[in-house]
């Protein structure tokens, strides 16, 4: 019997002898991410894309523009040989360059920007002249990438250039203001995209090359099947697109879309029958006259007939990425072929439609390859304009002979390329291409807030469509993209962040893979006969969306692909996955694309063991040997989802193919701050993102030296007490934003209501919650053409007691003030006058420039708070105009309203502050700092901040810093047990006695410490009111807004609670009396407006009589008249 | 839940509350305030005393009166800080008011009973208000010490330490005080940390005032009391789980007897005081019921921790000195 037992199990499960063992955890192999890191970086991707930009792509962009002849001389040539981006310097005039940092920049107001400098050849006359190191243009310099002064510097260095080391980089320095280009999310290029459209299903494919862009469309329409094109007016049926790319055989047409079922194909066929188009010529005549003519005919061009201009652009512009050799269209067809199996397919069977918001099929476009485009604009506008010189300039006679070089002016592509950066407005002209918002402004509100940035991803999608797809969370984000990091609101799913692991691919070169391929069993698609293409036991090879070939062991090609991968014959980031959907397998090697390491698992076993990881912590080992050797691979999306990948080493089956590095790494960087974000709901994840970017601390170990228009510092910063993995990866604990806050979690006096806080006025004595605010004011001090310019005086003085004017109390002798001073409302910080004559040319020989009128312009301090000056910067800026800047420095401490919150999503503001002595107090005699309602906790369920506050409080008692890391973290029952030992409670909850009468409070209260940030709205900016003021001129009712020291508005909402009240002399003080009461004639003859007592059209003064109306009402009435409207009011008594 | 047999009030630490339970008889709270009564019972015991900290019970008062010496300790005794820094040149890191703020907050040496309090806060300086000192100080390039790169080492006074703060009597200050009578109590705290080139020249004025105005001006860094633990094993606790009670309270709060081969637990007399009230017991289900905690509600343990300024049976004194007054001035609102 068991042995009968046993040989069921033996045949159920297999022998025991080869049960796996279980496999062994590998601890601490959660040290890869920072390995990663520490080569990677957190803005790697940006970086990466640059550099690739300045050092690969700018010169390939140049080679294909190398040549500018010019019509007028054949004989004329510029032949651009080499181009060379230097190193940042800046112009210090007379020619005389120096080289600058990023801070001098930023100090300046400058651009943070480098010579791009070309070797040139051209023709002077008959002459040919070589010119090497030719300036073009000046290109602005991402920090930290190749080209930049910052680049593989030490910290050392780093601070003596006055940045910060913690600074990541990847952002410009154009004027002064620090710009990143956000990554931009797109649907791929070059890929079919198979899916539900206007007529039913159709295949579209977005063909980019360098030159073209365009859209090619197979759907659907009756019963036949058409091509659709921006180039053409209609669509054109299939099979005369198959006729002119010279496949003329039916048959053949048939073989190369590998239908089964023909009849399906049989209308369309027919169509070529009924118009009678047997020839590629007379498909191509008709193609011809389809063409959308062009508005102006180029008379440059010789004039083409139809038929030749349908064949090239069915070379060119249709499915342009497919390239085409002497008109040869094979491969051509057989992709439009399989663009029409592809809709035949999805017809029949919904699965083979596509999912345009799968990761797999988007593509990210960062910094490099948006200004690569840019750059290849201008630099084609650029040799367009030479051009054009050289044909207006060179037909005329002159005396000096005419030299291009003279017309190579820099500022073309300097401007372009700093006022593209400057404004975020991507304007390419020849793809049509316009996008406002590419760039931001680089939030230095807290060093979080400018990494949160840096990792931001951008979607194209237009955020007024309401559609759900692009929002929501996609599976297949995963790992790539933070779950919890999105705004909310308007761009609630649109607006991404990178997770920690993240990269972004480069281009990388497609000839080496090309061979690999061949070399691995592929037959290359010219050589395989049209029938083989759509059999059952071939694969479709793709590379970037192009087919390369056919394979029939496609096990084979792909095991090939991925050795020689994991041996570093190719690339690390090209990706190779088969899809039997498809019966394709696919290659990518292009650019955007997301991916991740994995450690790779092979017979159940994960490569990447203990030994290695002891390596790596003694730095014997580096994250890129990792690589090197085989034991970690990147995955895109792609091959991520043609993967077994296991989270954790118990999960790891005999299919397992990868393992997961850290489970945590699935966060990005802002969500890496929550402690134990997996106990918590998920919205308050979310609201953590946003609000950890409001929240102010320390942005930089160089804020001191730094001159921002706004900038909040928090006098003692902490680091938590909880801390997680994420938080010492992103060196969030080095450069913190908050304090660890004692909080007690119960209620108290009722001013805690609503998620207010109490705070505890000894610990604001104390320091807590204290903060710097620095604001900049700045002044520029002009010339004029006609030799005048501002001036600076020292301060006025009195007359009779010979001390300086109040106004000017605080300026130095030379008209600035002094650092150290306090500076209140209305005082004057820069004395500056200007010429009151700016444009006129004084008549030479006139008196000289005392006899000059000047108009005092001051820079006057405005707020109603003091503030210090912290220091004056003078300076110039690029212009050569000198630049003074002010830091005005305000010290805040806590006040009723406030705003604060937990690392929870947890805001509050302060409701109340109270004296020590009436806070609660436990045994140990600790009082907290910071009283919470419990009522935030059961709605939100933020069990994470009760996690927080209990390891928080054993990491104080003990002495260390607990981890509250995303899926691990120090556990409950250990941090309980701590507790223990050092005799508080297991559960954090400790005896309180009451402040006010003395006695022990009936419950026991959970307190402790928990990371409290202070967020940036703070009362003292936002409180307003007014009783007079200004009003506005058109309307004469009271301004809006603060700055304007506007009213408040009794809105229409107010208003409707007055008349529903019935108080209506209310509402007319309100509405009228105090806001544009006015007095006006009106005649009760003619009941127009009158002035003085007297009606103008009336011409009498018998019937007028002043009444009192709103002067927008006046307004009106007077602009109707305008229009031609008279409005006439009758007047009766209203007490009759 | 059961009582404990003796007439004192107490508060039962029950799993999820504290439940009040009083005895039949009358207790401190039932009374009504009477001199002589209160004289006869209130008992005071000093536990522990040194020069910066004591410990001491206050036995049968009502908890408001214990409550109103904890407060007036807390922020009405009040001690001299510094108040006013005129920052003559400051050239470090740290702002004028951060340094300010910084400087306040250090405890000064200087017994408040001897001042008064300022008069009107623009006022000029006066001798019986008023404590001026002056912090002066440069830092260098230190080259007598070569191969270091510490801070401490490179530079001449790189770190700015409350021993730099110097006394500047005024009027008969000189002779009314001895040099170390007056000057921070902590010679080492860190006031802000300079380089080369930067230099500090402040002069500081200490004036006398109490917590409520500010925290610095609290004689303590904190006051407290809590009521005095008790324990009752009620049901015998036996073997392994006597060991396991044991550990559920503070060491020396239970110890573990042997009688033959039993091995039971037992409350030590007089160490149940030091409990913290951790009611770590409530994890196990079968020693939940065996132990009963308690706190005698009219018994105080206090803990006075002083800065330093004065010491804290003088601060204790202060406080009862202050509510007296109070007592006083409200008699004579009352009167007129």
């Amino acid at each position: 019997m068991p042995d009968l037992l046993k040989d069921i199990n033996i045949e159920l499960f297999g022998d025991p002898m080869f049960y796996q063992k279980p496999v062994k955890e590998i601890e601490e192999k959660w040290k890869l991410v920072p390995a990663f890191l520490k080569v990677k970086g957190l803005v790697k991707q940006h970086i990466d894309s640059f550099n690739y930009f300045i050092n690969v792509e700018i010169k390939k962009i140049v080679e294909a523009n190398n040549k500018v002849t010019c019509d007028a001389d054949p004989l004329f040539y510029i032949k651009y040989t080499n181009v060379h981006v230097g190193t940042p310097d800046v112009d210090e005039g007379f020619n005389i360059s120096k080289p600058t940092t990023p801070h001098e920049c930023r100090l300046r107001d400058m651009t943070y920007s480098a010579p791009i400098s070309v070797d040139i050849e051209y023709t002077r006359g008959t002459q040919r002249v070589a010119k090497s190191g030719f300036l073009i243009g000046r290109m602005p310099i991402m920090l930290k990438s190749s080209n930049c002064v910052l680049s593989n510097k030490s910290e050392y260095e780093l601070a003596k250039m006055n940045e910060c080391p913690l600074d990541p980089g990847g952002y410009f320095v154009v004027k002064g203001q620090e710009k990143v280009i956000l990554i931009q999310e797109q649907l791929s290029k070059n890929r079919m995209l198979v899916e539900e459209g206007k007529w039913g299903i159709q295949c579209q494919v977005t063909s980019s090359t360098h030159e073209k862009k365009s859209r090619t469309m197979v759907f659907h329409k009756g019963n036949k099947y058409f091509m659709g094109h921006n180039l053409f007016t209609d669509p054109i049926p299939i099979s005369i697109v198959f006729k002119a790319m010279d496949i003329l055989s039916d048959r053949e047409i048939c073989e190369l879309i590998g239908v089964a079922d023909v009849n399906k194909l049989t209308p369309t066929l027919e169509e070529c029958h009924k118009l009678k188009i047997y020839t590629q010529e007379a498909a191509l005549k008709y193609l011809g006259s389809k063409i959308i003519s062009k508005r102006y005919a180029s008379s440059i061009y010789q004039v083409k007939t139809p038929t030749a201009e349908a064949r090239d652009l069915l070379a060119t512009t249709v499915l342009a990425h497919v390239p085409v050799e002497k008109f040869q269209f094979k491969s051509k067809a057989i992709y439009l072929g399989l663009m029409v199996k592809r809709v035949i397919q999805a017809q029949s069977d919904k699965k083979f439609l596509d999912d345009r918001d799968y990761y797999g099929n988007k593509r990210m476009e960062l910094a490099g390859s948006l200004v690569s485009l840019m750059f290849e604009d201008v630099f084609k506008r650029f040799n367009y304009e030479l051009k054009s010189i050289a044909e207006k300039t060179i037909p005329k006679i002159r005396a000096t002979q005419f030299d291009v070089v003279k017309y190579m002016r820099p500022e073309l592509i300097t401007n372009c390329l700093v006022f593209a950066i400057s404004t975020g407005n991507w304007t390419i002209k020849r793809f049509r291409m316009e996008r406002l918002g590419v760039t931001q402004v680089l939030s230095r509100l807290s060093y979080i807030s400018a990494l949160g940035m840096m990792t931001r991803v951008n979607s194209q999608f237009e955020s007024t469509r309401k559609v759900s797809g692009p929002r929501s969370l996609q599976p297949s984000q995963w790992g790539m993209l933070c779950p919890s990091d999105t705004p909310e609101g308007e761009a609630c799913g649109l607006v991404k962040n990178l997770a920690l692991m993240t990269h972004i691919t480069t281009d990388i070169d497609e000839y080496p893979i090309i061979r690999l391929v061949r070399n691995a069993g592929m037959e290359d698609i010219g050589m395989v006969a049209s029938i083989a293409i759509h059999s059952s036991e071939a694969f479709l090879v793709f590379l970037n969306g192009n087919i390369l070939g056919v394979v029939t062991d496609y096990k084979k090609l792909i095991n090939i692909f991925r050795l020689m991968r994991r041996h570093g014959m190719i690339s690390n980031y090209v990706s190779i996955y088969p899809s039997f959907l498809h019966q394709c397998v696919y290659i990518s090697c292009d650019g955007g694309r997301l991916c991740r390491p994995y450690i790779i698992v092979q017979n159940g076993c994960p490569l990447v063991n203990e030994l290695h990881i002891t390596e790596l912590q003694k730095g014997i080992r580096s994250f890129e040997d990792f690589l090197n050797d085989g034991l970690i691979e990147f995955l895109d999306v792609n091959e991520e989802n043609d993967s077994f990948i296991a989270c954790y080493e118990k999960d790891i089956t005999q299919q397992t193919t990868h393992l997961e590095i850290a489970t945590f790494t699935l966060l990005g960087v802002c969500a890496g701050l929550v402690p134990y974000p997996h106990h918590n709901q998920s919205p308050r994840n979310t609201y953590q993102c946003a609000m950890g970017k409001q929240a102010m601390g320390t942005i930089g170990y160089n804020q001191r030296n730094r001159m921002d228009t706004l900038l909040y510092n928090l006098v003692y910063p902490q680091a938590p007490m909880c801390k997680t993995k994420s938080i010492e990866l992103s060196n969030f604990d080095k450069l913190p934003a908050g304090q660890n806050a004692t909080i007690a979690v119960m209620s108290y006096s009722g001013y805690d209501i609503e998620d207010a806080l109490v705070l505890n006025k000894a610990s604001l004595d104390r320091g807590f919650g204290r903060c710097l605010v620095y604001k900049n004011s700045k002044c520029i001090m002009k010339r004029y053409p006609n030799q005048t310019y501002d001036r600076i005086q020292g301060p006025m003085v009195d007359a009779q007691t010979n001390q300086p004017l109040w106004k000017h109390k605080c300026l130095d002798n030379d008209g600035i003030v002094s650092p150290g001073e306090q500076i209140e409302n209305r005082q004057v910080l820069v004395n500056k006058s200007i010429p009151s004559l700016t444009s006129v040319v004084p008549v030479p020989g006139a008196a000289a420039n005392n006899s000059v009128e000047y108009k005092d312009t001051p820079l006057g301090y405005k707020n109603v708070e003091p503030s210090y000056i912290e220091k004056v910067l003078i300076s110039t800026n690029e212009e050569d105009t000198t630049l003074i800047k002010i830091l005005l420095r305000q010290t805040r401490r806590p006040e009723i309203g406030d705003k604060f919150s937990s690392r929870h999503g947890q805001k509050g503001v302060v409701g109340l502050i109270v004296e020590q002595e009436d806070m609660p107090f436990n045994e140990y005699g600790i009082c907290p700092d910071i009283i919470m309602n419990p009522h935030g906790y059961p709605s939100r369920m933020t069990v994470g901040k009760l996690l927080e506050l209990l390891s928080g409080k054993a990491g104080t008692v003990e002495g260390k810093f607990h981890y509250g890391t995303a899926f691990g973290g120090s556990k409950v029952e250990d941090v309980g047990e701590e507790l223990i030992k050092h005799g508080y409670n297991y559960q954090g909850k400790d005896v309180f006695y009451s402040g006010i009468t003395g006695e022990p409070l009936e419950a026991y209260i959970y307190s402790g410490p928990v990371y409290y940030q202070k967020l940036k709205h703070m009362v003292q900016d936002k409180i307003h009111a007014r009783a007079r003021g200004p009003r506005a001129v058109l309307t004469r009712q009271p301004t809006e807004g603060k700055s304007r020291d506007g009213g408040l508005r009794l809105g229409e909402m107010e208003r409707d609670c007055l008349i529903g009240y019935g108080a209506s002399m209310m509402l007319v003080e309100r509405l009228m009396v105090s806001s544009d009461q006015c007095e006006v004639d009106v005649c009760n003859q003619c009941g127009r407006l009158g002035y003085c007592g007297w009606c103008n059209s009336c011409k009498s003064s018998g019937q007028v009589s002043t009444i009192t109306m709103p002067y927008a009402c006046k307004l009106l009435l007077t602009e109707l008249q305008a229009m031609n409207i008279t409005a006439r009011l009758t007047l009766s008594h209203y007490c009759k | 839940m059961e009582i404990m047999n003796d007439e004192k009030p107490r508060i039962i630490l029950t799993e999820h509350k504290v439940v009040n339970n009083f005895p039949t008889g009358p207790t401190v709270f039932d009374e009504h305030f009477e001199v002589k009564k209160f004289k006869k019972k209130l008992q005071i015991v000093i536990v522990r005393h040194d020069h910066l900290e004591m410990e001491f019970d206050l036995i049968g008062i009502h908890p408001f009166l214990a409550n109103t010496f904890r407060r007036l300790m807390l922020s009405d005794v009040p001690t001299m800080a510094i108040d006013q820094v005129h920052i003559l040149n400051n050239t470090s890191i740290i702002q004028d008011e951060v340094l300010a703020h910084r400087l306040g907050l250090i405890p000064i040496r200087a017994d408040p009973r001897l001042f008064e309090n300022k008069a009107d806060a623009g006022g000029p300086v006066q001798e019986k208000e008023t404590l001026e000192f002056e912090l002066k100080i440069k830092c260098n390039k230190d080259s007598s010490k070569k191969d270091s790169s510490r801070a401490e080492d490179m530079y001449k006074n790189s770190n700015v330490y409350s021993k730099h703060i110097k006394w500047v009597p005024i009027g008969n200050q000189k002779s009314k005080f001895k040099e170390s009578d007056v000057g921070p109590i902590h010679p080492d705290i860190l006031i802000a940390k300079m380089r080369p080139g930067h230099e500090m020249d402040l002069k500081l004025f200490a004036s006398k005032s109490n917590g409520k105005d500010h925290a610095k001006f609290s004689p303590v860094a904190t006051a407290f009391y809590r009521l005095l633990p008790e324990i009752k094993i009620v049901k015998q606790v036996e073997g392994e789980a006597a060991y396991r009670l044991q550990k559920c309270f503070s060491p020396g709060v239970i110890s573990v007897r042997t009688e033959g081969d039993k091995k039971y637990a037992v409350v030590n007399k007089n160490h149940a005081r030091y409990d913290t009230s951790s009611r770590n017991v409530f994890r196990y289900e079968d020693l939940k019921d065996t132990v009963v905690m308690s706190k005698v509600q009219d018994h105080f343990i206090f803990t006075i921790e002083s800065v330093g300024a004065l010491p804290p049976e003088a601060i204790f004194k202060e406080a009862i000195n202050i509510l007296k007054d109070k007592c006083f001035s409200l008699l004579t609102e009352l009167n007129s």
